[in-house]
């Protein structure tokens, strides 16, 4: 499979590391191999070197050109919808969710453990009596209902 | 250069009281530049040479102000032929004796245990559930009511819930929880607020006359009925608090729950 993310004037990136850990930037320029000229007009980066290894590659790609000030990323930024594209993203949602679980309380995660605890056991107590409709009706019949379908999206919001 | 003449002008009245203030003693006015911070001042070398009016100084050379010295010595006249006629005396006299061995020095006096400060984490007030490390009762989640005179945590769990009576512990075998609960309300019977509630009595061995010395066997732990008593007027007290808390159905089966790592929890990354 080819490579679709590129090192790249426009690639939106996110930083993984260093002071502005969790930030989004783009890449203006390229100086060498290990180095990019970068700039995140949204999240107040000021423009300025990064290490690629600090940086994430993400889908999304700006244009401008390599020249370009801030204000011409600030425009091609909010013109590009960028930061309501990431929110809508599952990695920024992961993020989000990772950020949550790791701001739980112990009391908050014990509570979150029982909520699980109930919602797989009426997940399991569903799967099973739908099993054994489906032995009983037709034994040749193997339309195996997928577990985890139909109840657990009820309860999901509690998942946190 | 008008300003510098205004300010000169006006100058010389300050002072005069101020100098009066202090016995004499002449006082310094503030200084008129600063330090801005990373050694950088807010005015330049020159821009305090004119400030300060150096070019008036330029060349000029104030005399130095001789002190009169006082004297040392005193000449005096001595009578007879023999004695030289006059002989030099030190006004100050050196002093008559010395001490032979050196000054016994106090040293304060070393605290005792009793003296001791004694201090809290700031994340443990009554109401807190915290989560025991060490002892018999390891593991499990209880509630914090008092600091003890000694120091120790006085905490239970309450027993109803999860058979940790009241106890003393050490905070150093403790996890503190954000949890709460409100106990602002409760009054704890006074005698279970001391220390010398909880301290175990030894039974004597028999003396030496009096028969064997290893008779006196080992008598298991047992609760006074007075302890009892006392455990279960606290459990109410601490269960009616729960029972206001919003999450209180959870909060019984979180404290009677035990606390545990599972994989990939690392306690000094965890929030507790």
């Amino acid at each position: 499979m080819p490579f679709k993310r590129f090192v790249e004037t426009g690639r939106v990136a996110y930083v993984s590391d260093g002071p502005h850990e969790g930030k989004l930037v783009t890449i203006v320029d390229i100086i060498d191999q290990n180095r990019v000229l970068v700039d995140g007009p949204a999240a107040n980066i000021p423009r300025g070197q990064m290490r690629l290894s600090q940086l994430h590659l993400t889908k999304f790609r700006l244009r401008f050109p390599f020249t370009g000030s801030t204000r011409v990323v600030r425009k091609a930024w909010s013109d590009g919808k960028i930061d309501e594209k990431w929110s809508e993203s599952m990695w920024a949602q992961k993020v989000e969710a990772k950020k949550k679980r790791a701001a739980l309380s112990d009391f908050d995660r014990f509570k979150l453990r029982k909520a699980r605890q109930v919602r797989n056991k009426l997940r399991t107590h569903a799967f099973l009596k739908i099993k054994k409709k489906s032995r009983k009706g037709t034994k040749a019949a193997v339309t195996a209902p997928k577990p985890g379908a139909k109840k657990p999206a009820a309860k999901k919001p509690e998942k946190k | 250069m008008n300003e510098m003449v205004d300010t000169k002008a006006k100058a010389p009245a300050k002072p005069a009281a101020t100098e009066a203030k202090k016995d004499g003693r002449k006082v310094r006015g503030k200084p008129r530049n600063r330090d801005l911070g990373n050694g950088v001042y807010r005015f330049s070398r020159t821009r305090m040479y004119h400030k300060k009016a150096l070019y008036k100084f330029i060349g000029k050379k104030t005399e130095k102000t001789v002190k009169p010295k006082k004297p040392v010595t005193i000449e005096k006249k001595i009578g007879g032929d023999k004695n030289g006629g006059t002989r030099l005396v030190l006004l100050k006299k050196r002093r008559k004796n010395y001490p032979t061995a050196d000054p016994v020095t106090v040293h304060h006096a070393k605290k005792t245990f009793r003296e001791h400060v004694r201090r809290l984490r700031p994340t443990i007030t009554p109401g807190t559930i915290l989560i025991l490390l060490a002892g018999p009762h390891k593991g499990k989640r209880v509630v914090f009511l008092k600091q003890l005179r000694s120091g120790l945590l006085l905490v239970t769990g309450p027993f109803l819930i999860n058979a940790c009576p009241l106890r003393r512990v050490s905070q150093n075998y403790v996890i503190a929880t954000s949890t709460k609960i409100d106990l602002s309300g409760v009054k704890l019977p006074k005698e279970v607020g001391k220390d010398e509630y909880y301290k175990r009595t030894q039974n004597k061995r028999a003396k030496k006359e009096e028969g064997d010395i290893f008779s006196t066997k080992k008598v298991d732990y047992k609760p006074s009925e007075q302890r009892k008593i006392d455990q279960k007027t606290v459990d109410t007290l601490i269960i009616g608090a729960i029972k206001k808390h919003q999450d209180k159905k959870l909060l019984f089966t979180y404290l009677s729950a035990m606390f545990g790592l599972r994989s990939s929890q690392y306690p000094h990354r965890m929030k507790f």
